[in-house]
This record gives C-alpha cells, sequence and structure tokens, in this order.
C-alpha cells in the first residue's frame, strides 16, 4: 500500500477514487481504535499539527484537534477573526510565521475560498482544509461518505439529496465531488435562490422540489439554514423553509424504508430537521461526529507518511 | 529640438498613409514628412527602418493612484509606464485619495504632470462628489482648470436620476461622461464571473447582468440627455450588442475594452491568482469572442487598459479580500500585437485606429496625425521585439499583471511627445 497521491487536502477534486477509498479503510481501523477504553496511538509522536482556525468554529476544531491527539501529535489550536483587514496581519505573514515554528501539518478555517490553498503556497507543511468560504470542507464529505459506506453498505449507485444552501455551503461543494468521485448519485434540492450559478458544473442534478425526489433517495443530507446572513433572506420565512425543504416525520414516512438521514450539524431543530427525525433511529448524524475523529485521524496519518511508519493501527 | 525620424513605415489611416517615409520633428510639431528628408545641423537623425511609425498612442482609462496611494504608482512612474508601453499619452481616472471632484485637485494633477510627466495626462474629474453618487460633482469649475471627461469609474452612479442630473450637467459643458457600468444590487460582493468558475471555486459571482443592465440604462440616459457617452472597459457580449443597437441609432455612445477582457477568460482564473481580479471581472470564451468581434466591426472604439497597480502586500491577500484590478500600461500594445497583428486579425491601421485614432475621439482629444502642422505626438514600434512579462520588466511601481510569465512579441522603440524624445531605445528619458 502506498500514500495518498495528494500532498494535501484541500479540495476533493485534487483526490483519486483510490486516495478516498484509503482514507475511508483506514479510518475503520481508526474507529476501532476509538472505541477502546486506551483511545491514544503513537504513530504521529513529535509531530505538530497546528489548527488555525480563523472563523468560529467548536465542534470540527474539537474533532481535529481530539483526532491529532488520539495519533499521540503535538496539537496546538490557533484561533482569530480572519483577515488582514480587521486583524492586521496578512494570512501570508501568518503562514510564514507558522513554518518558521516547523509544523508538520496545518488544518485551516477561513472564511475566504482559497485560503487553504494560499497556505500549501506559502508554506512547507502539510495541509488540510478544514472549511474555505463557500468552497469546500473535505473531511466532511470524508466522514460523509465514512457514516454512508457503514449505514448502507455501499457508495456506489447511492442518490444522495442534499437539501437547503448549497450556494453558501462547503460541505456540499465538497460532498457532490467526492459522491461523484465514488459513483454515488448527489442530487442538489434547493430554491434556486440558494443554489449556486451552475451545480452541473459539480456534477450535481439539481431539483427544486423535494417531495418530488424524496422516494429516490437513499440518504436526505439536511443543511443547515444560515440564520445568521446579514444579506436578505433567500426564502420569505423559516416556516415556509421547514414546509417545502424541512425532513420532518411525515416525509421520512413517504421516503424509502432504508433512508437515512444526515446532517452536519450544529442543527436548527424545527427548521430543516425536525427534533422527532433527528432523534429517530433513521438519523445517523452522530454517527457522523463519530466518523469524524477516525477520518481525520486518518487524513493526518496518511498526509504525515504513516504508511511508512512502523506504527500503523 | 529637432528630429528626424528616418526610413520607418509610416501608418496612419486618417490621411491614407501607409509607407515608407521620413518624418522631421521641430519645435513640437510634424515640420515635414516625405522621403529623403534630409537632417537640419544639430538635429538628432534617428534609423527607423524596420520600424512603424504611428500617431502617439492614447490610453484613456489609466489610474495613476496620485494623490492618496504614492506607494502604488504616481504621475511620474505612472507616465514612465505609459511611456515605456508606447502610449503619448493618458486619460487619469479620479478615484484618487481624495477624489479628485473639485478644480483644484484637476489642477494638482495637471501641474504635476506638467512638471514632471513623461507623457501627456488628460485628467478626468468625478461625476458626483466623493464619487459617493448623491450630489453633482463641481464639473463646471474642473472643466475651467482642464478636465477632459468625468467618470465616478470604480463604481457607477447607482440612481438613475442621479445619473441623469450628472449627464444633464454635463452636457451644458459639450463634455463627455465615462460609465463604469455596474448594478450593485445584482453585483453585490462578487468577485468572479457567475457561472462555473464561481461556482466550482466558491466565490461570489458577478452576473454578466450586473453589466448589461447598466449598459442598457446609461445608454438610454445618453438618448435622454443628448450627453457624450462613454463606455468604460465593457466585458460581456450583451454589452456589445446594446452598444451596437445604440450606435445604430445614431446615440453619442463610444465604448472601450481592455486587454485583459479581449485576451483572458475566466477560465484562467483556475488557482486564487489575484492578479486575475479585476472589475468587471474576466468572462467567458463567448463574451470574448464577442468583445473581439465588436472591436474589429467598430462597435468598440477602442482599447483602453485600466491600467490598476495595487500594492504587493494588499494582492497577496485572499482572493475575496484582495483589491480588483491589473495593470495594463506596459502589457497592452505587446498584447495587441501578438494576439492581433501576428496573426493577421488586425492591421496595422486598425491598431492605430484602436489605440491612437479612436480613444482621442472618444474624449475630443487634439487630433494627432502623421503630417505637417499637427502636434508631434509619435510612437515608434518595433514588431519584433522581445518582451518577457516580468516583475522587473515594468516601469510602474506595481507589477500585478495578470499576464505575468507571458512572452509577447513586439513592443515601442521609441517615443515623442510634444516633440521630445520621451522612450529611446526602449528607455524612458527622464525630464
Amino acid at each position: 500500500m502506498s500514500g495518498l497521491s495528494c500532498e494535501h487536502i484541500i479540495s476533493v477534486s485534487d483526490m483519486s477514487t483510490e486516495d478516498i477509498g484509503m482514507v475511508l479503510d483506514t479510518a475503520e481501523s481508526f474507529k476501532e481504535v476509538n472505541e477502546r477504553t486506551i483511545k491514544k496511538l503513537p504513530t504521529l509522536r513529535g509531530r505538530t499539527i497546528i489548527n488555525l482556525f480563523l472563523e468560529p468554529s467548536t465542534r470540527t476544531r474539537t474533532s481535529f484537534e481530539i483526532a491529532a491527539k488520539r495519533l499521540s501529535a503535538d496539537a496546538v489550536n490557533m484561533t482569530g477573526s480572519a483577515s488582514a483587514t480587521v486583524k492586521g496581519e496578512s494570512l501570508r505573514d501568518t503562514a510564514k510565521t507558522l513554518s518558521a515554528m516547523s509544523c508538520d501539518l496545518i488544518v485551516v478555517r477561513h472564511r475566504c475560498a482559497g485560503a487553504a490553498d494560499y497556505l500549501a503556497e506559502c508554506m512547507d507543511a502539510h495541509v488540510i482544509n478544514g472549511g474555505d468560504g463557500m468552497h469546500e470542507h473535505p473531511t466532511q464529505a470524508l466522514l460523509d461518505l465514512f457514516t454512508m459506506r457503514r449505514a448502507l453498505g455501499r457508495l456506489e449507485g447511492l442518490t444522495v439529496g442534499i437539501v437547503g444552501d448549497i450556494a453558501h455551503s462547503r460541505v456540499a461543494g465538497s460532498l457532490v465531488r467526492a459522491l461523484r468521485l465514488v459513483g454515488a448519485r448527489p442530487v442538489v434540492i434547493a430554491p434556486p435562490t440558494l443554489l449556486p450559478a451552475r451545480p452541473d458544473v459539480l456534477g450535481a442534478e439539481v431539483s427544486y422540489t423535494l417531495d418530488d425526489v424524496l422516494p429516490d433517495l437513499d440518504v436526505a443530507y439536511m443543511l443547515r439554514v444560515q440564520m445568521e446572513r446579514a444579506e436578505g433572506m433567500p426564502f420569505p420565512s423559516l416556516r415556509e423553509y421547514a414546509r417545502f425543504y424541512g425532513m420532518n416525520g411525515a416525509r421520512l414516512a413517504s421516503a424509502r424504508p432504508e433512508m437515512v438521514v444526515m446532517h452536519p450539524g450544529p442543527m436548527n431543530r424545527g427548521v430543516e430537521i425536525s427534533a422527532d427525525v433527528a432523534d429517530s433511529d433513521r438519523s445517523i448524524i452522530l454517527d457522523q461526529v463519530n466518523a469524524g475523529v477516525a477520518v481525520r485521524m486518518a487524513a493526518m496519518y496518511l498526509l504525515l507518511g504513516g504508511v511508512d511508519s512502523d506504527a500503523a493501527a | 529640438m529637432t528630429l528626424l525620424l528616418r526610413g520607418g513605415r509610416l501608418v496612419d489611416p486618417q490621411i491614407g498613409r501607409d509607407g515608407v517615409a521620413d518624418v522631421l520633428i521641430k519645435d513640437g510639431r510634424v515640420a515635414e514628412v516625405g522621403e529623403g528628408l534630409t537632417a537640419p545641423s544639430r538635429a538628432e537623425s534617428m534609423d527607423c527602418s524596420g520600424m512603424v511609425v504611428v500617431p502617439g498612442l492614447v490610453d484613456v482609462h489609466v489610474h495613476l493612484r496620485e494623490p492618496g496611494r504614492e506607494d502604488e504608482e504616481t504621475v511620474v512612474t505612472g507616465t514612465r509606464a505609459a511611456a515605456h508601453g508606447g502610449f503619448t499619452a493618458v486619460a487619469a481616472m479620479p478615484n484618487t485619495e481624495p477624489v479628485c471632484d473639485t478644480g483644484s485637485k484637476v489642477r494638482f494633477v495637471r501641474e504635476r504632470a506638467e512638471d514632471e510627466g513623461i507623457v501627456r495626462v488628460h485628467v478626468v474629474g468625478s461625476c458626483t462628489a466623493g464619487q459617493a453618487g448623491e450630489a453633482l460633482a463641481e464639473i463646471g469649475d474642473m472643466i475651467a482648470e482642464g478636465a477632459v471627461a468625468f467618470s465616478d469609474d470604480g463604481r457607477d452612479v447607482q440612481d438613475a436620476g442621479m445619473m441623469r442630473l450628472v449627464m444633464d450637467y454635463a452636457r451644458a459643458f459639450e463634455t463627455t461622461v465615462i460609465a463604469h457600468c455596474e448594478e450593485e444590487s445584482l453585483v453585490g460582493n462578487g468577485v468572479v464571473n457567475e457561472g462555473e468558475v464561481s461556482t466550482r471555486m466558491g466565490l461570489p459571482g458577478w452576473p454578466a447582468a450586473g453589466e448589461d443592465i447598466m449598459v442598457e440604462r446609461n445608454i438610454r440616459l445618453a438618448e435622454l440627455t443628448g450627453c457624450r457617452t462613454h463606455l468604460a472597459h465593457v466585458s460581456t457580449a450583451g454589452s456589445v450588442a446594446l452598444v451596437r443597437g445604440a450606435k445604430a441609432r445614431g446615440l453619442p455612445v463610444t465604448a472601450e475594452v481592455t486587454p485583459h477582457h479581449l485576451f483572458l477568460t475566466e477560465d484562467d482564473v483556475a488557482v486564487y491568482d489575484t492578479n486575475l481580479k479585476m472589475n468587471p471581472p474576466l468572462r467567458t470564451a463567448e463574451d470574448a469572442a464577442a468583445l473581439l468581434e465588436g472591436l474589429l466591426d467598430g462597435t468598440i472604439d477602442c482599447v483602453a487598459t485600466d491600467h490598476a497597480p495595487h500594492a504587493a502586500h494588499e494582492k497577496e491577500l485572499e482572493f475575496e479580500v484582495a483589491p480588483f484590478g491589473t495593470t495594463g500600461l506596459e502589457t497592452a500594445l505587446p498584447l495587441v500585437i501578438t494576439r492581433l497583428v501576428s496573426p493577421g486579425t488586425l492591421d496595422w491601421a486598425g491598431v492605430v485606429r484602436v489605440l491612437a485614432m479612436a480613444p482621442r475621439e472618444c474624449l475630443r482629444l487634439d487630433r494627432v496625425a502623421l503630417e505637417e502642422g499637427s502636434p508631434a505626438d509619435i510612437s515608434v514600434i518595433d514588431p519584433e521585439a522581445e518582451v518577457e512579462i516580468t516583475c522587473g520588466y515594468f516601469e510602474s511601481r506595481s507589477s500585478n499583471s495578470a499576464f505575468l510569465g507571458q512572452t509577447l512579441h513586439g513592443a515601442a522603440r521609441e517615443i515623442v511627445v510634444s516633440g521630445r524624445l520621451a522612450l529611446r531605445d526602449g528607455e524612458v528619458v527622464a525630464r
């Protein structure tokens, strides 16, 4: 077995189908580690991983931090409120500074698309994109694939409905690409006000009507409604949104019995997903969170040349 | 200063000239054009064989950044860049800090140019006070101090009623309004063309309709007011069609296109290279083809660069945060020669039309021709010179060029500005 074909995990488009398979398979063994009493491997001992989160995040940052620590890496969190325009220091200088501290891997979240590419360009470390603007969030897509595969036993041929604010969602940006790579069928479901200009270029089918495609779905992936938007809301009310695009008990009942419901979190209960669905046995949302740690461990391990080290799980 | 340009190929379609001849320049004017002229004593004589000699090129859309951002460009460095690029005159946009919106500010730029500028600088004043789009700027006062046209370039006057007021008032002075066509409520925070690339890169889109709507609005206002209206940096196929229609109706509308919109497309923004972030953004290959067609059939009058120098540390920011713009003065002529003249798309008369004649006509600047009595503004072009676009190539204080890394051919070897040799053998001649 050789390592990943990519030096960084910035865009799913940079990964091959084999890379994705390798991350998922490696994550399987790390998942088992996470179920032990002693959840720690010496694999990345002595390696330094920096979580550079320049946009507020608790869940993703915690997941990366736990992943790094379970591999015995020295994980350091750096947070801040983004860009030079407010902060004084440019991303370039931040990158150079961190580079001077000799870190091995950097996980970056930033409000601007391309920030992870930029870091990769100006430092020697490996880079994992922890979310760049409206562009991509690849480890989320990888953990989603991992969770789908465990729940449904396969990825190829699955029809996955991604419902909600596709236009502003980096989760959707990565997931659509990743689903295409593994031979699944992504369908983005939203009113045009929540769609990017050309969802077809990412390889997604488009529907404006959840109820039309619901019977075809193996997975209903509900995106978070961003209620904190500054500009005009792209739909009239939360109530209307929930009526047309929310997952609720009635919709669940009309879907395939094996269809599962996913959500990248944090949820707005009663908006994109009703409480009863969120807590039902058809929801695999907590499995996603659980998978997050294992998949991020796999990503870090594989990027840092883990396959060559002797401490594989 | 007396100067004899010997044996160049003179191209000037204004007077039907295309052939080898000499040009004698004396006291800032063309004294004689003909074959076998002899240099008077103490005159400098230059061998121009193999060169193309044309009326001085003019760029009607340049940001000189002075006053306010002298770290990015000044009147001196901007006019050095112009000379290096073969231009004998530029029009300087008013979105400086402070905005050029009064007579005294126009005078400042004009005097800076007269004192230290390498080429001629025509000053464009703002349409509205502070370019805020809310109240008329002192257009008459600025004209009295030498402003040649008015623009809120960098943005558009958003309110149609306000733009009407500007055009109505400008008409009293028979001046030209230059419109940057952008409907801000549609464009929002868009940074790349809305479509494939905005989707793929996860960047906010700037839809073509955001330009087309304002092109149409400004054409309608030109019709309503009769004001001469010049449309800056049109970038869409839709704009070309609208301008074509306006001209067919005989409206006083002219338009320019930039080299970057002609020769680059949104597909070039494949990596987050901020030198390719401009406003309006790079469009599709279909748009670029329509722009070229419009330029060749005369719908689009001229090529102008929208030369927009920016500090390196600002261009090195995240794509969504970095400022819009590419420099253009020093790449425009090599690009036109390499991409249009060499393949036979445009002949030299066409180059003169789009880079010398039409720019002057758009802003109603004094006529310059290769004939006796004309102001001696002349560009001598070496069509074979090889030009490598590297950071070290530029006279501009900034090097944020969308064409960095390209090797082009064809460049100005000499320029003469009002009889003064301002570029000699490719080197700028300081004053």
